[in-house]
């Protein structure tokens, strides 16, 4: 668990540092190298914090909570082990509702700082994260039926040790829609361009334009282990292997690495996948969103048609 | 000898005296004497409720009080809750009140009717006969209506909120008093355990008709859509400390009167009950919420959510109607019990949003969010207070609410291994309702609180507001204080819940099989400990904070002026009002608002193509209020304009009529014969 | 694919990295290296420099490389990068942006006009150089700067 954490924490910058170097390498650049982004962490954790006049408490306190939430999502969420101290409060929808509560801080941020950009990027990313509720928790109810609970331990050693549930049509779809709202939730293209330098574009970026030095270090750290974490979480429920379901320190090793593993794997992909795709419009993604929860509610139904009776 | 009796009867005696202080005192000592009596009923509901939930039973008659039927009371747990739940609330919104009645509610009759109002609710769920059921409900139901219209004088809306009100309180008023005539009918007897023996003998049509009948009162009384034209009418526009106690005890019974007469007294129906119960609160869910997305006036807003969060409780109540005629008894008292627990959260969270709400409007004179910002630098502590409850009504770990959304949403999953197809259709339904209006509820929350509250004043009224008196911030710590609790040791309810959903009928029993620690379901898989969870959230918080310390180079902190994109400082008219936070959802569910534009361009003389000025207007009506009531008032107007020219004041042609009357029912007679 | 297929063909087309370059930073300065972050200030220029700084950042130069990078925000820079002679209605917000940047902060001025004024010097608009404004830490002479100027000034601060 402790292993967890850390590998979250100290990996998420290096994850997102790779992407970029991915990207650059198809874009025909030579790239930042990928430890580039703890290179920027480290600089903006020295530079001086301010205060923008007429921000208070939830200023301070947004960008602190997604990275805090995240970590312990990075505890909670089996990635290297089955059987951690915290293996029984891992559940599903206490996950999604930590994801959630680091959003809502940082969109509380936005509007404490009364700006015009700030209030759009909250406006915009609430609006975003609404309409990923209900997909996240219907995906989550498909994945829990077979496994009769909602825990993560439970369902992730479930289908360890029956993998045909894997390539069962609800698991397919309920993981094609995790994964949507996982770009959603993580301010991905194409729902949100992180890279971009134009206001009016921006969802995530909006929020936390007024945030300098440690703060804004704390913002991207944020970001990042939020990412790690989603990723982290898909590559345990859509390839549970090589997760250890005992406490031996040689399997629990193996995990983690097996772990980092998957999650570069699947970050090289995203990467190359954003390559080929534009960012839609705003009013786009909320169809983007109603298809993927579309999907949820047909693996939900499939689960229930092909598995229950 | 258990305590409730006296405390009931202390808490009644306490109402008449409160009532009577009220009609007799002069002013700031009325509006004193009359909230402390309010309290003290509150307090007495509290003891009975406690008692009752730890197990003891009381009941009495009193034959000889009313003719005919006499006064039966008894308490079971389940009425216990609600009582407690009722006597807490009432608790704090009295001291509240107490600090907030200064300007205007001072009325004779209104402090009068505070006391009995708060009386009556801790009452009705103790009434165990049809004609004192109905007359506690009456009481009421017009104690509550003389409070909605208190400031009837000052504004216009006041008098259309009540007259609403009244009206639709009415008509449930009607569907109760025929639901029960029904019911007392085919069951052979007036007392609850006439009706609960005699329940099994009824025609499946006769009992479905009275459960139909039952579902159209309580449901109106809950603000379920269709029937919630009134909720967001009457919550704003009646005084803060009573919009309150009606949005966090009235509409409580609306559930308590669905679950005593749904299982307790029929014992349970088919199917197509729960269904309709369940549909209904999917409906007032998600429709609740999006309206309460829409608005801009901060009662308003909330009223709407309380919409939401009944809905969320009927879904509940539905599932476990469904799962126990499936014969699914375990997740059947798991949903029961998650409604239960989600009234007790929505109460405490429901009555402090409200009486911050009222704290706004007493500082600023504002309930409009757009004209509001800038609260939290002025009223410190009510927007910490505000925040303690923002955060249980956004469903988010570490607020209360979140605890039983988790648990209603662990019922509904749960509830897909109870056989049948039904299950099968509607679950996933009803956990998308539910999700997203979690999801919504964060938009709704994060609206209220940082435009509300954040950012810079944009009017007057918000730029001069002063932090509240003492009495209403204690009355609210109160509150917020049972959120807490209820939020970080749900546990310590577990018993009780179990007790009340056992009392309720054949869909009850244990549920979570918990500690103080954490939060476990009895027979399932599935544990969350919210303490824990506050803990690491806390923990975490430290250990970034001085790792970000550490790695950096402790420089001072800045004050800066905010970036302005080099031009003039940003003035409070740039910054996002609700309206412009709310855009993006309104142009998402665009095809279900159905919001009314308007633009007005005035061009310039010279050339069409240069623009003198542009006028905006948008508004996003009650869509479900606008197709269902009007056409209904509009026949029922047109009804009485047509009648009207048969009254044309002859008394030669009213004689007439009286004649042709009588000879009418006089052949109808000799015909039937 | 046919996306796929032009990456392929095309491969890399950032050019070999040029020896570091030896300018001096001031000490306070150090702890920016191996990370700059950089927002543009456009304070009157002739767009020139900003193409010449779009090319130094584009894919052949790839200033990125060397740990630099454009930000949306002057809260999450450290380096503004000012062009041409500030006009008088730029004056205040070019002096606003570097406030609005917290410290360490420096300030490049690029081009010949943000030396100097270059062609407008003198000119009715035209408030005074870049220095006259706000205090300027690196100069890149050019009209316009060549993209390896450019890069070669952001190199001295990053240290790559």
């Amino acid at each position: 668990m402790a292993g967890q954490v850390v590998l979250v924490t100290g990996g998420a910058p290096l994850l997102t540092g790779l992407m970029r170097q991915t990207r650059a390498v198809l874009e025909g650049r030579a790239g930042a190298g990928i430890a580039q982004p703890w290179r920027d962490v480290r600089k903006l954790l020295r530079k001086q914090p301010v205060s923008p006049a007429g921000t208070g408490p939830a200023f301070r306190a947004g960008p602190l909570l997604p990275a805090v939430t995240a970590a312990v999502i990075a505890a909670l969420v089996p990635m290297a082990s089955t059987v951690t101290p915290v293996s029984g409060s891992a559940d599903l929808i206490v996950v999604v509702a930590l994801l959630a509560l680091g959003t809502v801080a940082l969109a509380l941020a936005g509007l404490d700082t009364g700006t015009a950009f700030g209030g759009m990027g909250a406006s915009r990313e609430m609006t975003v994260a609404a309409l990923v509720e209900p997909t996240i928790l219907l995906a989550a109810l498909a994945l829990s039926v077979p496994s009769g609970s909602t825990n993560l331990a439970h369902i992730v050693g479930d289908r360890i040790h029956d993998p045909v549930r894997l390539a069962s049509p609800s698991g397919l779809l309920a993981i094609v829609a995790l994964a949507v709202v996982t770009l959603a939730e993580t301010g991905r293209l194409p729902v949100d361009n992180p890279s971009t330098h134009l206001e009016l574009t921006m969802i995530h970026e909006a929020m936390v334009l007024e945030y300098a030095g440690p703060d804004l270090a704390l913002v991207e750290l944020g970001a990042q282990m939020r990412l790690a974490v989603l990723l982290g979480l898909l590559a345990s429920l859509a390839a549970p292997w090589g997760i250890a379901t005992t406490t031996a320190p040689g399997a629990v090793v193996i995990g983690l690495v097996l772990f980092a593993v998957k999650v570069v794997v699947l970050g090289t992909g995203l990467a190359v996948a954003e390559v080929f795709w534009a960012k839609v419009r705003l009013f786009r993604v909320p169809e983007l969103l109603a298809g993927s929860f579309l999907l949820a509610l047909l693996s939900v139904t499939a689960s229930y048609f092909l598995t229950g009776e | 000898m258990n305590g409730i009796g006296p405390a009931l009867a202390a808490g009644a005696g306490l109402a008449g005296a409160g009532a009577a202080a009220g009609v007799s005192l002069p002013p700031r000592a009325r509006v004193v004497v009359a909230g402390v009596c309010t309290a003290g009923v509150g307090a007495g509901g509290v003891v009975a409720g406690a008692a009752a939930l730890r197990g003891a039973r009381w009941s009495a008659s009193f034959p000889g009080l009313l003719p005919l039927a006499g006064v039966h009371l008894a308490v079971d747990a389940l009425s216990g809750l609600f009582m407690a739940v009722t006597g807490v609330v009432a608790v704090a919104v009295a001291v509240y009140g107490i600090g907030y009645a200064g300007h205007g509610g001072e009325a004779r009759w209104v402090q009068a009717a505070w006391p009995v109002f708060a009386g009556t609710l801790v009452l009705v769920p103790a009434a165990a006969g049809v004609s004192t059921f109905l007359l506690l409900w009456e009481a009421m139901a017009l104690t509550s209506l003389l409070l909605v219209v208190a400031e009837h004088r000052r504004r216009a809306e006041v008098r259309r909120a009540g007259l609403w009100y009244a009206v639709m309180t009415h008509l449930g008023l009607v569907s109760l008093l025929a639901a029960f005539a029904l019911f007392a009918a085919g069951a052979g007897g007036e007392t609850f355990a006439a009706l609960r023996a005699g329940a099994a003998g009824m025609s499946p049509a006769a009992r479905g008709t009275v459960f139909v009948l039952a579902l159209v009162a309580f449901a109106s009384k809950a603000g379920m859509v269709p029937l919630h034209a009134w909720l967001p009418r009457a919550h704003p526009e009646a005084p803060s400390q009573v919009s309150a106690l009606m949005s966090a005890a009235m509409v409580n019974l609306g559930v308590y009167g669905i679950v005593r007469v749904g299982f307790g007294l029929l014992g349970g129906g088919p199917r197509w009950w729960w269904l309709l119960a369940l549909a209904m609160g999917a409906l007032s869910a998600v429709y609740g919420i999006l309206q309460a997305a829409m608005a801009k006036d901060l009662k308003r807003l909330l009223a709407y959510s309380t919409s939401e969060n009944l809905g969320l409780v009927l879904i509940g109540v539905g599932a476990a109607g469904l799962f126990a005629a499936a014969g699914g008894r375990a997740p059947a008292a798991l949903a029961l019990t998650a409604a239960l627990l989600h009234v007790v959260n929505h109460a405490m969270f429901k009555a402090l949003l409200f009486c911050g709400a009222g704290s706004v409007l007493k500082a600023t004179g504002e309930r409009n969010l757009d004209l509001l910002g800038g609260l939290r630098a002025r009223m410190p502590v009510t927007a910490g207070l505000f925040a303690v409850a923002a955060l249980g009504a956004v469903a988010l770990p570490p607020g209360n609410g979140f605890v039983s959304e988790w648990t209603l949403l662990q019922a509904l999953i749960h509830g897909l291994a109870v056989p049948g197809v039904t299950t099968a259709v509607v679950l996933p339904v009803a956990v998308a309702a539910v999700a997203l209006s979690a999801g919504l509820a964060a938009a709704v929350f994060v609206k209220a609180l940082g435009v509300g509250f954040f950012a810079q004043p944009r009017s007057e009224g918000a730029a001069g507001a002063r932090e509240s008196p003492p009495t209403m911030l204690a009355g609210m710590g109160l509150l917020a204080i049972a959120c807490a609790a209820l939020a970080l040791v749900p546990g310590a309810l577990a018993a009780g819940l179990s007790r009340a959903t056992a009392a309720a009928g054949p869909a009850g029993g244990e549920a979570l099989d918990s500690g103080v620690l954490r939060l476990r379901l009895a027979g399932f898989p599935a544990m969350f400990s919210p303490l824990w969870m506050a803990v690491a959230l806390a923990v975490g918080v430290l250990a970034v904070t001085g790792l970000a310390r550490s790695a950096g180079r402790r420089r001072r902190r800045g004050q800066v002026r905010l970036w302005d994109c080099g031009g003039g400082a940003p003035t409070p008219r740039m910054a996002y009002t609700a309206t412009s936070f709310a855009e993006p959802l309104q142009r998402v569910f665009d095809d279900v608002l159905a919001p009314e534009r308007d633009v007005d361009v005035t061009h310039a003389q010279e050339s069409a193509y240069l623009v003198e000025k542009v006028r905006y207007q948008s508004r996003v009506p009650d869509r479900i209020e606008h197709r269902l009531y009007r056409p209904v008032l509009a026949a029922l107007s047109g009804a009485g304009t047509s009648a009207r020219r048969l009254a044309g004041g002859s008394l030669r042609l009213y004689l007439g009529y009286g004649f042709f009357g009588l000879v009418v029912l006089l052949v109808i007679l000799a015909g039937v014969r | 694919m046919s996306l796929l297929r032009k990456i392929r063909r095309t491969g890399r087309t950032a050019e070999p990295a040029p020896p570091r370059p030896t300018g001096q930073i001031p000490p306070e300065l150090r702890e920016l290296r191996g990370s700059m972050q950089v927002r543009c200030v456009d304070a009157g220029s002739c767009n020139g420099c900003e193409i010449e700084i779009g090319n130094a950042f584009g894919p052949v130069y790839d200033a990125e490389r060397y740990g630099a990078r454009l930000v949306a925000s002057p809260r999450h820079a450290d380096a503004a990068l000012v062009t041409g002679p500030v006009t008088r209605n730029m004056a205040t917000a070019l002096r606003r942006t570097v406030e609005a940047m917290s410290e360490p902060r420096l300030v490049v001025a690029v081009g010949d006009c943000a030396m100097n004024c270059g062609e407008f010097a003198g000119g009715y608009g035209v408030e005074g150089a870049v220095a006259d404004v706000v205090p300027v830490d690196i100069e890149v002479r050019g009209c316009p700067p060549r993209p390896e100027a450019v890069v070669a000034a952001l190199r001295t601060v990053t240290g790559r």
